[in-house]
């Protein structure tokens, strides 16, 4: 479908832009395809050697060790890390939010401090002293699967904090869910499977993997697809909608106002 | 008709005084009159005079808004299916497909996806009523801060009121027919909220939603109000609205040759005709452009009505926002069990004050008539500083009104301000509460320093900002005086002096007088009249044209 | 300048000579205005189109440049109506579909609206004109006359003095409408009594918690500590009044751990080892106060946050609700799986006047 758009979309001015979007969401898409397919084999190849563990560990000792403790145990600084498993380090490290910066309400997502490498060591390391939810794996992550049910358990399981458009919403005392446009596949599987920090867990139970796959094809679509109806002015709804017309809309009609009733040079 | 227009020794060349006698619009306008006797509306209206300022213009957005949601409306009722069945969604967006949805979302959506200009048509219709609202609000506030409410004009603003709350009205009706998730969990919330009502409540909710909530019947119910009752009436209002400010003819602001008992301005033909008709086009352009480049509402995102899901920033239309905002703001715990009954005063408490709000904003007029005791009429609007107390009041109206509409938002502004959703609310608490005295204080001082800036002016002239020394050594700054025109403006407006309490015919103070005198002081114990000619002849300049005045510079 | 230091007082009153106070404002009202002289309208200033043909020419031009550009407008809009169809149901096409057509039509509304005030401002003759008010109420002979006209009616018709008529036909016409008034009572269902509705769910003995909105049950082994099950009662979805149950009977699940909770007394046996399940419907207006913070335990409603607290029963700690949620005792059965043992022990979402 999207193909058939975009030869139509050759015959006019926008032709250009829409190109280039597509350039990017392809380039983008592969690229995510590309990065999260190391990181899922360097640790479902179940026999993550030892040296790779061993370097997890080291990673770990001089990176993690004073908040969780060098048992994983956790410390009065951090929660323990016994059974997250090397998906909730993918995540919280693959996304930044690892090592945190310093305390606060929530660990802020930020620049990767580690390549992909060392995140699979350390997430390796943390796998192998305690089982866990592993790294998803890659098939679940194609964005392929049904859209409208993935929609359906998104806005039921997910909506209400992340917004329908998963433009992210305030939680209590300075929390937030985080806006979802951009963020890797892999890293919402885990998410849902590991429930960092505030959010909840969704086991496979809740949440099958499936259905994971579903709300993740569902957030893709209406990432690549976006509003048929023009700028969607940050998808925050009503309150967006009002401040837009109260400042544009009628800014721009009393400017018309003005020369109109301005006297003529 | 007693317009008249001079016409100069500039006649406009382009226009020669031709008269069409013949001619097919010749014949049309006899055909016209002799059936309808419309020479006498050409005659009584063709030449009246509108005064042009372009705050006079808010009520045409309003007025345009309207024709658009009227015209982009009618369009989608051709596609729109009120109705409740369950159906199955099977149309464009793939992220509904198969989704079990009521007909109403399903229609929306078809209109959105499955016609062509469709999505276009439906948004056209819901900037324009955003739009519609808002030139609506600004409008009563122009025509509250000008005083333009006074006699003979405290009908229209009743009026006027009536098509604000009607708009609000038609603006919720309207935003709930998709039956979408956003305005389900609307709906829900205006559930809640009546139930939460002593004594009518619950059945008032049981009869509105025909049933149980959500039920089968509130999409019909509302579209029948939508459609047909609310702008009916709404119309009706619209033309006694404007008929009214027919027969007052437009007020204007002060300026040189305007008085009480004229208005200079443009014709209706051609001018007013040209500008008002062009600027039509404009709002509706406005609205377009709008609607083509800016998603608004949309639906296929929020999915179906379904009352488990909800989504985060679940906002009402920016118009209900002050509703919302009071529910956000009230402090735990308010609801006790009294006499066997729930008494919810955590909704009790901000519906009495949204009423009390509205209320006010709607007898204002009467009220200040009764204070001030003036009986005359009033063309001639009022500067907003000239009248401190009642732009201060207006101040704190807005400042209060403006706290509501930020505690609707309070979610979104804590996520974009990494605040906490708990602090923007206890600061929007303080605000709600001290915020209108912060503003009427400041306004009212602001007020009263731009009066005394005026008046020095008046007296003094403008400062020119060029040094002179004097032969003795001393530096003055040289003051251009104002011209005569420009004086007139600024010294005709009017102060009260405080009512005094006294005796009615029977020799007796009645409490009414006695809060009638204070309301008067409060309204006017603190003014600047305006300077005076004698004053102006004390200072040794009057009209004798004195093309720059030197005053001493220590005095300032 | 000593009038300019009091601003508490009115400045000028003191020059009693140079105040016009009229108090004939039937009040006793004081009005102060300025006695300085309307110096009439100042002299009329001439646009450079007035003067200078070429610039008149050249404004001529612009206005019907802009209404041609209005026709190109109006006509790239129908072209772009069947340029860009949208029946292959790409959403791409859907886009350029809106936007082209709509900024065709605001082009062809731009150029008649800039256009036709342009003529107006520049080329039109600018010399303002006068009117002349009038005081709004009518002339006197009017008024008298019609005040004679009610006299007149009066009398003929004897409104004012058969008094019985009068009051009688008062009356009927204050009772005529009440019929009207009772058929709305039509607007909802005659045999049901919307109390009782909202005292009940539908929630009974041996019902089974089951996914929201597939309707999978739940087994007490699948609710891991820090999950968050969307429930649904069992048979829900084959209901055909599945909103209206729905929208009271939706519930939270979740696994705390059980050394967390505090549990009053008569309610030790309503939660299973640290699973509890409570009322998803707010009791302040009814929003789904779906957000759960695993951590902090916390559940916020998203509409006017009000924010419960699930260790405490889920009492309230910020917002405007009052009362917590309700909880949904739960137990276990032969099976594994979760089910209610009875519905809610009071009526759940918001308050009403009834409720006690």
């Amino acid at each position: 479908m999207a193909r058939k758009s975009r030869k139509a979309g050759r015959r006019h001015p926008l032709a250009t832009v829409v190109l280039i979007a597509i350039g990017l969401v392809v380039t983008g898409g592969g690229y995510a395809a590309f990065s999260s397919t190391t990181t899922a084999s360097a640790d479902t190849s179940s026999a993550a050697s030892q040296s790779v563990i061993e370097e997890g560990e080291k990673l770990f000792a001089s990176n993690c060790a004073t908040c969780h403790g060098m048992d994983l145990a956790g410390t009065p600084d951090g929660p323990s890390l016994i059974g997250v498993g090397a998906a909730a380090v993918n995540f919280q490290v693959g996304t930044g939010r690892m090592p945190m910066a310093m305390q606060g309400p929530q660990a802020l997502q930020k620049p990767a401090q580690f390549t992909d490498e060392q995140t699979a060591a350390m997430a390796a390391y943390v796998a192998s002293i305690s089982p866990g939810p592993a790294i998803p794996d890659e098939s679940l992550l194609q964005a392929d699967g049904d859209a409208a049910n993935g929609g359906e358990l998104f806005r039921v399981n997910c909506a209400m904090c992340h917004n329908v458009a998963g433009a992210g919403g305030a939680l209590t005392e300075g929390k937030f869910a985080p806006e979802l446009k951009g963020v890797l596949a892999t890293h919402i599987y885990e998410a849902m499977l590991t429930g960092p920090q505030n959010m909840p867990v969704f086991n496979d139970d809740n949440l099958s993997p499936e259905d994971k796959r579903d709300i993740i094809t569902y957030l893709k679509y209406i990432e690549n697809n976006p509003s048929p109806g023009g700028n969607e002015l940050g998808s925050l709804g009503p309150v967006a909608e009002g401040l837009f017309v109260w400042i544009f809309g009628l800014g721009a009609i009393i400017g018309l106002m003005v020369w109109l009733t301005a006297k003529s040079n | 008709m007693s317009t008249t227009i001079e016409h100069s020794e500039t006649t406009d060349a382009s226009a020669p005084p031709v008269r069409k006698g013949g001619g097919f619009t010749g014949a049309a306008a006899n055909y016209l009159d002799e059936r309808t006797s419309i020479s006498g509306v050409v005659k009584e209206f063709g030449r009246k005079i509108f005064p042009d300022h372009w705050s006079f213009m808010l009520g045409e957005v309003a007025l345009y808004s309207f024709v658009v949601i009227i015209l982009s409306g009618t369009f989608l009722t051709f596609f729109f299916q009120a109705s409740m069945v369950e159906t199955h969604y099977d149309g464009s967006w793939v992220p509904l497909k198969g989704v079990e949805m009521s007909a109403a979302m399903e229609s929306a959506l078809h209109i959105s996806f499955d016609v062509r200009g469709g999505l276009l048509v439906r948004q056209i219709h819901h900037w324009a009523a955003l739009l519609f609202i808002a030139a609506i609000g600004l409008h009563m506030l122009r025509v509250f801060f000008t005083g333009a409410f006074r006699k003979p004009r405290e009908l229209n603003w009743m009026i006027g009121f009536t098509l604000f709350v009607l708009a609000m009205a038609e603006g919720f009706t309207g935003y709930s027919l998709p039956d979408d998730l956003l305005s389900g969990n609307g709906l829900r919330i205006i559930d809640g909220l009546i139930k939460g009502l002593p004594v009518i409540g619950t059945w008032t909710s049981f009869l509105l939603f025909g049933g149980e909530f959500p039920g089968t019947q509130i999409v019909g119910r509302f579209y029948t109000l939508h459609i047909l009752l609310l702008p009916a009436i709404l119309v009706a209002a619209l033309a006694l609205h404007l008929v009214f400010v027919v027969v007052h003819k437009h007020t204007q602001f002060a300026g040189a040759g305007r008085t009480e008992k004229n208005v200079i301005g443009y014709p209706i033909l051609p001018v007013y005709a040209a500008k008002a008709g062009g600027f039509f086009f404009l709002v509706f352009g406005v609205i377009v452009l709008m609607a083509s480049f800016f998603t608004i509402n949309p639906i296929w995102n929020y999915g179906p009505y379904d009352p488990s899901p909800v989504s985060a920033g679940t906002q009402p239309d920016w118009y209900i926002g002050f509703a919302d905002g009071a529910l956000r703001l009230i402090p735990p715990g308010l609801e006790f069990v009294w006499l066997n009954h729930t008494w919810s005063f955590n909704i009790i408490i901000p519906v009495v004050a949204l009423v009390l709000l509205l209320l006010l904003v709607a007898i204002y007029p009467f009220v200040e008539g009764w204070v001030t005791g003036d009986k005359r009429e009033h063309h001639i609007l009022d500067r907003p500083r000239n009248t401190p107390t009642r732009t201060a009041i207006g101040a704190a109206g807005v400042t209060f009104y403006a706290g509501l509409w930020a505690a609707a938002s309070s979610d979104l502004v804590a996520t974009h301000f990494q605040l906490s959703i708990e602090g923007v609310i206890h600061v929007v608490q303080a605000w709600v509460v001290l915020g209108p005295f912060l503003a009427y204080f400041v306004t009212k001082r602001v007020c009263i320093a731009l009066m005394k800036k005026d008046r020095e002016i008046v007296l003094h002239g403008y400062e020119s900002g060029r040094i002179v020394r004097l032969p003795g050594g001393e530096y003055i700054e040289v003051h251009e005086q104002v011209d005569d025109y420009e004086r007139w403006r600024l010294v005709d407006y009017e102060v009260y002096e405080p009512i005094m309490v006294r005796p009615n015919a029977q020799g007796k103070i009645t409490g009414a007088a006695r809060l009638r005198a204070r309301m008067s002081n409060w309204f006017f114990e603190d003014r600047i009249a305006p300077a005076q000619q004698s004053e102006l002849g004390q200072g040794g300049h009057g009209h004798d044209d004195t093309p720059g005045e030197i005053e001493g510079g220590k005095g300032h | 300048m000593a009038h300019d230091e009091v601003s508490g007082h009115d400045t000028a009153a003191s020059d009693s000579s140079a105040v016009e106070v009229s108090r004939g404002t039937s009040t006793g009202t004081a009005v102060i205005a300025s006695d300085v002289v309307n110096p009439g309208e100042p002299p009329h200033r001439h646009r450079i189109t007035d003067t200078d043909p070429k610039e008149a020419k050249k404004a001529a031009r612009s206005v019907y440049t802009l209404f041609y550009l209005s026709i190109a407008g109006s006509i790239f809009a129908l072209a772009a109506y069947m340029a860009f169809p949208i029946e292959d149901g790409s959403i791409n096409a859907i886009r350029l579909n809106t936007l082209f057509i709509g900024v065709g039509s605001a082009l062809g509304l731009f150029g008649i609206g800039l256009g036709a005030v342009h003529w107006g401002k520049a080329l039109m003759y600018d010399k303002e004109g006068i009117d002349e008010r009038h005081p709004v109420q009518g002339t006197p002979e009017t008024r008298a006359r019609a005040v004679e006209i009610f006299d007149e009616a009066d009398r003929e018709s004897g409104f004012g003095r058969r008094t019985l008529i009068r009051n009688s036909l008062i009356g009927a016409i204050i009772a005529f409408p009440l019929p009207g008034l009772v058929l709305f009572r039509g607007l909802a269902p005659q045999d049901q009594d919307p109390v009782e509705l909202l005292s009940h769910t539908m929630w009974k003995k041996g019902d089974r918690l089951t996914l929201d909105p597939s309707g999978i049950p739940v087994k007490a082994s699948d609710v891991t500590i820090g999950s968050v099950f969307h429930i649904i009662p069992e048979g829900l979805n084959e209901r055909h009044d599945k909103l209206e149950q729905k929208a009271k009977a939706a519930v939270l699940l979740m696994r705390l751990n059980p050394k967390d909770l505090n549990i009053s007394e008569g309610r030790e046996g309503w939660s299973y080892d640290g699973i509890v399940a409570y009322s998803k419907i707010c009791t302040h207006v009814g929003c789904p106060v779906a957000l759960y913070e695993q951590q902090t335990h916390h559940l916020l409603c998203p509409c006017h946050q009000s924010t419960f607290d699930v260790v405490n029963e889920c009492e309230v700690i910020f917002g405007p609700a009052k009362r917590p949620l309700p909880q949904l005792p739960i137990e276990v059965d032969s099976e594994g799986y979760l089910v209610a043992q009875s519905d809610f022990h009071e009526p759940v979402g918001p308050s009403f006047w009834e409720r006690t």
